[in-house]
């Protein structure tokens, strides 16, 4: 590898943008490819494949033997609502790789003896989010039920492009919900993004169940492949 | 995991902009168990130092070797590490697994 790349690489992973190496590993030849510049590369497909699967491989393309190394960001997570489901999902979700991060500004809620290793941040949304730098490789999950907390972080979510974005509520809350957040400004595309009622339909009625729910949806999200895309 | 990937990338650029001659190991494909998946980075500069794993630790101090070979000739290789391999390079994976580690020096 140059040492242009190896910069090159280091830039795009501290700025949390997958970049990809390519080396053929019978002469050693190599380039790398930002994923911004993914659209007509000559492996477009077989990279986007590798990247949505968050995997480095051997591929072979015209009887070459290429190495793929997939630099993916570490995925993270931000929960509002330091409630009980949350207590179940935080440790699931740090199990599966995922950065985690708690925000709810109610301190009896948030508190580090019922987070253990999990980063609380005991402030509302408007103060703890900014400085989390929420990206798209952030899954948000917004559950404290309470519009004044769940929504303003909602409306950070859509500003951010988080890959998934799912909020607890009954048909009926979701709603009001979304009349809630149009009158505040979000389109008709952000508000189709939220997932709710939040969680794959499996039946969930504990805590931990729905935490199941929740973390199979944002893992169905992270890894199948999107409509219209290979 | 102590270090992160990016730090180990991090230290190759480091090392590399401070004058030293610098190795790039990576695990390129795996069979059975294998401890670290494809993808995987070790650096290795001219004094032997090293940060980063291709496995659980049994290979590494082979790879290290090769590595400052690599550093020397700038000639890449991909380098295969296996229970059937013990006599050839005399370390082997315990765990059962086969693995090909493509080493590069960073020019």
């Amino acid at each position: 590898m140059n040492l242009e790349t190896l910069t090159q690489v280091n830039i795009e992973r501290a700025a949390r943008r997958p970049v990809f190496v390519v080396t053929d590993v019978s002469n050693g030849e190599q380039r790398m490819v930002k994923a911004a510049d993914l659209a007509g590369d000559p492996l477009e497909a077989e990279l986007r494949k590798q990247l949505r699967m968050g995997k480095s491989a051997m591929i072979e393309v015209g009887g070459k033997k290429l190495f793929v190394n997939v630099y993916a960001p570490v995925a993270r997570m931000v929960i509002i609502g330091a409630v009980h489901i949350s207590q179940a999902l935080a440790p699931m979700a740090r199990s599966l790789g995922y950065d985690v991060t708690v925000v709810d500004p109610r301190t009896a809620f948030a508190s580090p003896e019922r987070f253990p290793d999990v980063r609380v941040v005991a402030e509302w949304p408007d103060v703890a989010l900014p400085p989390l730098n929420v990206d798209h490789y952030t899954a948000f999950v917004a559950v404290t039920h309470d519009p004044k907390i769940d929504d303003p972080a909602l409306l950070h979510a859509f500003e951010r492009d988080c890959f998934y974005i799912g909020a607890l509520g009954s048909r009926k809350t979701h709603a009001k919900r979304l009349d809630r957040l149009k009158a505040q400004g979000a389109s008709d595309d952000n508000i189709a993004k939220i997932h709710a009622p939040i969680g794959l339909p499996i039946g969930a009625i504990s805590p931990g169940e729905v935490a199941v729910a929740i973390m199979a949806q944002i893992t169905a999200q992270l890894r199948l492949p999107k409509e219209g895309a290979s | 995991m102590l270090e992160r990937d990016e730090d180990i990338l991090q230290a190759a650029e480091e090392w590399k902009k401070a004058g030293h001659g610098v190795a790039l190991a990576t695990v390129v494909e795996t069979w059975g168990s294998a401890p670290r998946p494809a993808g995987s980075n070790l650096v290795i500069n001219d004094e032997g130092t090293f940060l980063g794993s291709v496995s659980g630790g049994c290979v590494e101090g082979a790879v290290v070797t090769e590595a400052l070979d690599i550093i020397a000739s700038g000639q890449p290789k991909l380098l295969e590490f296996g229970v059937a391999d013990e006599t050839a390079f005399n370390v082997g994976l315990s765990c059962g697994g086969t693995i090909r580690v493509f080493v590069e020096k960073v020019a």
